[in-house]
């Protein structure tokens, strides 16, 4: 297959353009603007047949990436940050009236103070909002991502939306070499959207988004929405299989891992940290050093059963983000502990929270904490469970 | 009103039995709207009162409908406007007869919350009819003042009576230039139906039109009067059947003699503590507006 450098944003418009997207609405923001663009020139050169929206907002956005979703359209949008946490009511009507929207969500901090670089804290922030999320770390995962979120997105037994996220600029705006797809491949891998019924339809006429002005059922839709989560788990692994049979390369669908069968002590992140921590990891179990490597990819649905197999037995686990839920600890780190926390034996967890800001998180510095994680097991010491790293004053 | 009886079709899409209250007439206007619209028809409804009949189980709107959230009904026109274009293209629609694409807002979601949406679809052009029901005040969360609540209103959260003008939405909609803006009421529902049909039948584009809408609940006056106040409306002046087609003004009703704002004004409770002079001043602000109309 034909092979080119591009940026991870023109990774996801070609995704897009090869998932056949239908209605896309998206406002301009940075970092996720030159995705946009580029879905704009393949509508105006004839690549795809969609329909671009240039809406006024990023709540607009997704009100008429729902409403074009409840047509019978495939739906897409992208964002990042502040039109992120701008687009939050939306983001639970689509999850909650079941419709299989995809997102890249373009990483980035919020304001503030404004920063134009990537860390996670945007999508982390609508964790509750029932969307899968799925992390990616290189322009062509972001690709293949895609166009496995509409496959996830549309199964029956999941019908939620799904968000892609990966971090601003570092990935979004640099190039990579990726491998096209074979469109022919991609339409026997993912079929035209024809829902089994469209919510909008006059012959079949419907009220969508009910409201319940008593007990009714809100707590059944919700209860729905878990189940739809958990049989997500399965889907993704699913899913990224079927992607495997026809284009010959998988990412390990909920998480991917290694080293986790002989290690002592396990690094575990996401995002564009998972290159450069495979890369220490890699270096270090070559000099004979028991350490493994976790790299999540799926948020939400959280993975904590395959968490629990792998982690359980380890004597440490750092986990390294650039999110922090301020007042408590990062975002994964927390949802790892209290996955863990039942198993008997159980590791000590350290979180490790860096890359504020999109602040550079470097091999050097990923090797520090690998080695002070690996030492603290060793002599059994007691640190500070949650520590920051890498803060200008801070020693 | 025989002749608009005769005119449109027997069939219903609006059923009886909706929680609207007494004396709204927001019924009316759903009733009529069905059934210029028809059965081929696809409604989104922002929060307001009239989610109510058409989103609370069981809906008494019998065409397909959906709620979005406060503010977003004209992202529904826009979303299922480019849906429709893309599914024709792709002959994926399962209907040949034209698909009418209409939202339905209250004041507070097209005036206030939503109007950055409203003005967005509207300089899009996206295809649909956007229809305002003006209650001038978030009524269905308990009387509270909105930007299209008028000068002088008792609301609760202005308890001495609003001290700021009506927001002119209908002459918003105007500087956006889209193919179609009218103003109407329920006291005039051959009006109000011309007017909807002129919008289904434009074709392509933002239609709007923006209904007067008196409230009993809100307003304070007996449910029993609720067409005798829209006339008043009307007849006094202060609420001003017109359309613009491109730009074109034309006044629809032309009161014989416009009455004093008084007689509308004694009507209603949220009035009552308005004072001479108050009322001369909305008196001068009538007389104003109609000869800057005209």
């Amino acid at each position: 297959m034909e092979r080119g450098m591009v940026t991870g944003n023109y990774a996801a418009a070609y995704g897009v353009k090869y998932a056949r997207a239908e209605v896309i609405p998206v406002y301009p923001i940075t970092p996720q603007t030159s995705l946009m663009e580029k879905i704009i020139e393949f509508i105006n050169n004839g690549e795809l047949n969609a329909e671009f929206v240039p809406v006024e907002s990023e709540h607009t956005a997704m009100a008429v990436a729902i409403a074009a979703e409840a047509m019978g359209a495939r739906s897409f949008t992208a964002s990042s940050a502040q039109g992120l946490v701008y687009m939050h009511e939306m983001l639970f009507v689509a999850s909650g009236m079941r419709l299989p929207i995809v997102m890249c969500i373009v990483n980035r901090s919020i304001g503030a103070p404004n920063s134009l670089l990537g860390d996670l804290q945007d999508s982390l922030d609508i964790r509750d909002a029932s969307w899968i999320q799925l992390y990616a770390e290189n322009a062509q995962e972001i690709m293949d991502m895609v166009i496995q979120a509409y496959k996830i997105a549309e199964d029956k037994r999941v019908l939620l939306p799904v968000a892609i996220c990966y971090e601003g600029i570092i990935i979004s705006h640099c190039m990579e070499p990726v491998t096209f797809l074979d469109q022919q491949k991609v339409n026997q891998f993912l079929s035209d959207y024809c829902p089994d019924h469209v919510l909008l339809d006059p012959e079949r006429p419907t009220h969508v988004q009910a409201i319940l002005t008593d007990d009714a059922y809100y707590m059944e839709y919700k209860y729905q929405q878990q189940v739809a989560m958990e049989n997500a788990k399965l889907v993704i692994q699913e899913v990224d299989q079927n992607f495997e049979n026809i284009f010959g390369r998988r990412y390990g669908g909920l998480l991917e891992a290694f080293g986790t069968e002989d290690a002592e002590v396990v690094l575990l992140t996401l995002g564009s940290i998972s290159s450069t921590a495979r890369r220490v990891v890699r270096d270090l179990r070559e000099k004979g050093i028991l350490i493994g490597f976790v790299k999540l990819r799926s948020f939400r649905p959280f993975p904590r059963e395959v968490l629990q197999s792998l982690l359980a037995r380890l004597k440490g686990v750092a986990v390294i983000e650039r999110d922090a839920s301020i007042g408590s600890g990062g975002v994964i780190y927390t949802e790892l502990s209290s996955a863990l926390y039942m198993n008997e034996p159980k590791p000590k967890i350290i979180n490790y929270i860096v890359g504020l800001g999109g602040r550079e998180v470097t091999y050097e510095a990923l090797k520090v904490l690998a080695e002070k994680t690996l030492w603290m097991v060793k002599t059994e010491t007691t640190v500070r469970p949650i520590q920051w790293i890498g803060v200008r004053g801070l020693s | 009103m025989r002749a608009l009886a005769e005119r449109l079709p027997r069939e219903e899409f609006f059923r009886s039995g909706h929680p609207l209250c007494p004396g709204c007439p927001g019924g009316t206007l759903w009733r009529l709207t069905g059934k210029v619209l028809g059965k081929n028809s696809i409604c989104t409804v922002s929060a307001s009162c009239l989610a109510l009949p058409s989103h609370v189980y069981p809906s008494a709107l019998t065409t397909p409908s959906l709620y979005l959230s406060m503010s977003t009904a004209p992202a529904g026109i826009t979303g299922v406007s480019a849906a429709l274009k893309v599914l024709k293209r792709k002959g994926r629609l399962k209907t040949y007869e034209p698909i009418h694409i209409y939202a339905i807002s209250g004041d507070g979601s097209a005036a206030d919350i939503g109007m950055a949406c409203l003005s967005g679809a509207a300089e899009r052009n996206d295809d649909g009819i956007f229809i305002c029901f003006d209650n001038e005040a978030y009524m269905n969360t308990g009387i509270q003042r909105s930007s299209c609540t008028p000068l002088g209103s008792w609301t609760t959260s202005t308890l001495k009576g609003k001290t700021e003008k009506k927001k002119d939405l209908p002459e918003i909609m105007v500087a956006h230039h889209i193919p179609y803006v009218a103003t109407a009421s329920m006291a005039f529902p051959e009006d109000y139906v011309k007017k909807l049909e002129k919008g289904r039948d434009m074709g392509c584009g933002f239609k709007y039109i923006h209904v007067h809408s008196p409230c009993p609940t809100g307003w304070r006056f007996p449910e029993r009067k609720t067409i005798e106040v829209s006339r008043l409306a009307v007849e006094c002046g202060l609420w001003i059947l017109y359309e613009v087609i491109y730009d074109q003004y034309q006044i629809t009703y032309r009161p014989k003699v416009r009455r004093p704002v008084e007689d509308y004004l004694k009507t209603q409770g949220r009035f009552a503590h308005l004072t001479r002079e108050d009322m001369e001043k909305i008196q001068r602000q009538v007389e104003e507006r109609w000869q800057a109309l005209e």
